[in-house]
């Protein structure tokens, strides 16, 4: 082993190590869904809670054929082209359950809202997730409000929980993925993520472009009827942090190298400009109506064929596989015909300046 | 996608790298090095050493605006933003650089009301909307973005916006070029020019290099063909015995620059006598400050800074890794102590930093990779 060898086990090392919040505050980055909120998460709240259906870290919890799941939403602007939170609220859930292999069945939703928010705009989050609610097949059953004072929350923020049925033969985890499996995106990628940044008006940049927000379910049940059991591996929405954060858990996970091919990644040319503009990379930026699966090679066609059969996965495409080494690490094949890292990021992906 | 795929065809790539590998003379090694950040996050961004042969080697330069400020600036920075009344507004990439005490992020954490912004225009439209702050604009960045700097000291003059000032740390690129030729530790073949610096300051600056140290330049874009055209220019001179100033990115670079610019900043700011780089030490008349006649738009004539010096932790190697004359992984605290989570030198922060971009995309054996990668 050379001495770049040596120094690359010493940090790989250091990268296994038990993480630890160093600072003494909560700081922006640690809800970004990076490093720094796997941090967190891993040495706060695991650490309390310690119990096997928490400890994989999944989408949501599956214990006796029942999925259990939540999810909270912060979204600024409340509304943007393509939905409002009380899509995000719903269909987030939802696809949380789905990636579970669940039939989602019932939510639950719980409003904080701040003195001053206009009851039209309630209104219209709560007719939006109604919609979102039908269209899922989801019915919402029980929930809360609180109204805290003025200037203590932005708006309104929504807290959604989702219970639904698995069928036990179906078993996904972010653990089973092996050497040979085809890594498959459900459509395009990021359209959510800069819809929203475009949205919040800072940057003078206009674009046609909509989130992408939509229920998964109806897609993760068709493509897990087209392939034999056992053979569709994990499912992952690609929300915050995106695809690259997503691949990098299940790289890690399942101990395996995650081998992409860029030219196969399906971007819209809109999301690409805006991305490289802004000097960040697609890859993490957010969606709310995309998935990744890892499926068995050998079922590779019938799973794309299977999602391609969806209006809502059109678009799909295989855009890498599974191999054996080096366990951990997600490596992309770039357009230009180099390779690279793809690593998780420790924040938001800030824009670079020159 | 037009004006983007065009640089960065695999096909043409291939066909440079075999030129470039035909120019290489057997036994010899080659030393370039990128000087500007742009440069080092495109060779790492698309995994460009892959075309390159062994015996040449990319050194990374001190182009990173973000990685060349010195902790006691970050620490007035802070020292500023935590005034009462006061807006701070900096670009995304500083957000994250460690001082003494802590990043931007720990001090908004601390209940400090700092703002993320894309142009300094934009802190200026903060300042109009908020008129009982102050709001002040950390200014960062070599003559690329020096320019916008002075327009918005300019426009908030002819506004007559009052609230607004700019904590100036802009830098120059010549003397920190020269500082680096002059270091006794580097044997470099030769340069591939800062792009965006160039546009600004044109090709002329670079002549010295080229007449005093005999080493080729060629200023080179950004998309990774412009890099290695930059690479294959600097072998063709290297084998016809020259050392010229070249100019890559002529689609964008005019050879006397842009006039116009230059005389904004120069209406504006001024150099300093001396200022202190990180890891490079104190380069005399390598940054700008601004002018008399625009004191009250001088965030350093208006608040009281402390302005102390904060030496560099003792493990940290950026200053060697900044010249070159360590790659990142040679530091002895890269990616154990030094992380992007937690940095501890700058080179580790921005994007456009050394060890940031080895870390991030880099950081493998390329034997592994090319046994994962073969299909």
């Amino acid at each position: 082993m050379n001495r770049e060898e040596q120094v690359l086990e010493r940090i790989e090392r250091a990268r296994r190590a038990r993480p630890r919040v160093r600072e003494e505050l909560v700081t922006l980055a640690h809800g970004a869904g990076g490093k720094a909120t796997r941090t967190l998460i891993e040495a706060v709240f695991l650490e309390s809670f310690r119990n096997p259906l928490l400890e994989p870290l999944a989408d949501g919890a599956v214990t006796g054929g029942t999925a259990f799941t939540t999810d909270s939403y912060v979204v600024t602007p409340l509304f943007f082209p393509g939905g409002d939170i009380g899509d995000l609220a719903v269909n987030g859930t939802v696809n949380d359950l789905a990636m579970c292999g669940a039939r989602p069945e019932h939510l639950s939703a719980a409003f904080i809202l701040e003195e001053g928010f206009p009851i039209e705009h309630l209104r219209r989050i709560a007719a939006t997730m109604a919609e979102a609610a039908r269209a899922a097949g989801v019915a919402i059953v029980t929930g809360d409000t609180k109204v805290v004072q003025r200037g203590k929350a932005d708006g309104c923020y929504i807290t959604t929980a989702g219970v639904g049925t698995v069928d036990p033969a179906v078993r996904l985890s972010a653990s089973a993925a092996e050497p040979g499996d085809a890594i498959i995106v459900s459509g395009p990628i990021g359209e959510h993520g800069v819809t929203v940044m475009l949205a919040r008006g800072e940057l003078d940049i206009e674009a046609d472009l909509v989130s992408d927000t939509a229920p998964l379910n109806g897609l993760t049940a068709r493509l897990l009827d087209a392939c034999p059991e056992g053979r569709v591996r994990c499912l992952r929405d690609a929300t915050r942090g995106g695809v690259a954060t997503v691949l990098n858990e299940i790289a890690q996970a399942s101990e395996v190298a995650v081998v992409l091919d860029e030219d196969a990644v399906p971007v819209r040319p809109a999301v690409r400009g805006a991305c490289e503009l802004l000097g960040i990379d697609p890859l993490y930026v957010a969606c709310e109506g995309r998935m990744i699966a890892v499926v068995d090679g050998r079922s590779a066609d019938a799973a794309l064929a299977a999602l391609r059969s969806h209006p809502l996965g059109e678009d799909a495409a295989v855009i890498g596989r599974i191999a054996e080494d080096p366990p951990g690490l997600v490596l992309l094949k770039t357009g230009f015909g180099g390779t690279r890292i793809v690593d998780v990021l420790v924040g938001d992906p800030l824009p670079r300046i020159c | 996608m037009r004006f983007v795929d065009e640089y960065r065809d695999a096909g043409k790539a291939r066909a440079l790298a075999a030129r470039i590998a035909a120019l290489c003379e057997p036994g010899r090694s080659y030393k370039f090095m990128e000087v500007c950040g742009g440069h080092t996050h495109t060779i790492y961004k698309h995994g460009l050493e892959d075309y390159l042969p062994g015996q040449i080697t990319l050194v990374h330069g001190p182009g990173c605006p973000v990685c060349v400020i010195p902790m006691g600036r970050v620490d007035d920075a802070i020292h500023i933003a935590e005034q009462p009344g006061v807006i701070m507004t900096s670009f995304g990439d500083m957000m994250r650089v460690p001082g003494g005490n802590g990043s931007f992020l720990d001090a908004k954490a601390r209940g400090a009301d700092i703002r993320m912004v894309y142009s300094p225009l934009d802190a200026l439209k903060i300042a109009r909307d908020n008129p009982d702050k102050r709001v002040v604009f950390l200014a960062i960045g070599f003559e690329t973005t020096a320019p916008s700097t002075a327009m918005t000291v300019l426009r908030a003059a002819a506004e007559r916006i009052g609230n607004f000032s700019v904590f100036c740390n802009h830098v120059t690129i010549i003397p920190a070029i020269k500082a680096i030729l002059d270091s006794p530790d580097l044997r470099l073949d030769g340069f591939i020019g800062p792009g965006h610096v160039s546009t600004v300051i044109g090709c002329r600056p670079y002549g010295f290099i080229a007449r005093d140290y005999g080493k080729p330049l060629v200023v080179a874009g950004f998309e990774p063909l412009d890099v290695l055209q930059s690479v294959y220019q600097n072998l063709v001179q290297l084998a016809e015995g020259r050392a010229e100033v070249e100019n890559q990115y002529g689609r964008v670079v005019p050879w006397d620059g842009n006039a116009k610019a230059l005389a904004v900043i120069n209406e504006v700011m001024e150099l300093r006598p001396h200022f202190e780089w990180r890891g490079l030490g104190f380069i005399s008349e390598s940054a700008l400050c601004v002018r008399e006649p625009y004191a009250e738009f001088d965030a350093e004539r208006i608040f009281r800074i402390p302005g102390g010096r904060v030496a560099d932790p003792k493990a940290c190697q950026c200053g060697e890794v900044l010249k070159g004359v360590l790659k990142p992984w040679e530091c002895k605290v890269f990616g154990t102590a030094c992380t992007p989570e937690t940095p501890i030198g700058t080179c580790m922060v921005s994007s456009e930093g050394a060890c940031a971009a080895y870390y991030n995309f880099g950081r493998f054996s390329r034997d592994r990779v090319k046994e994962a990668t073969r299909s």
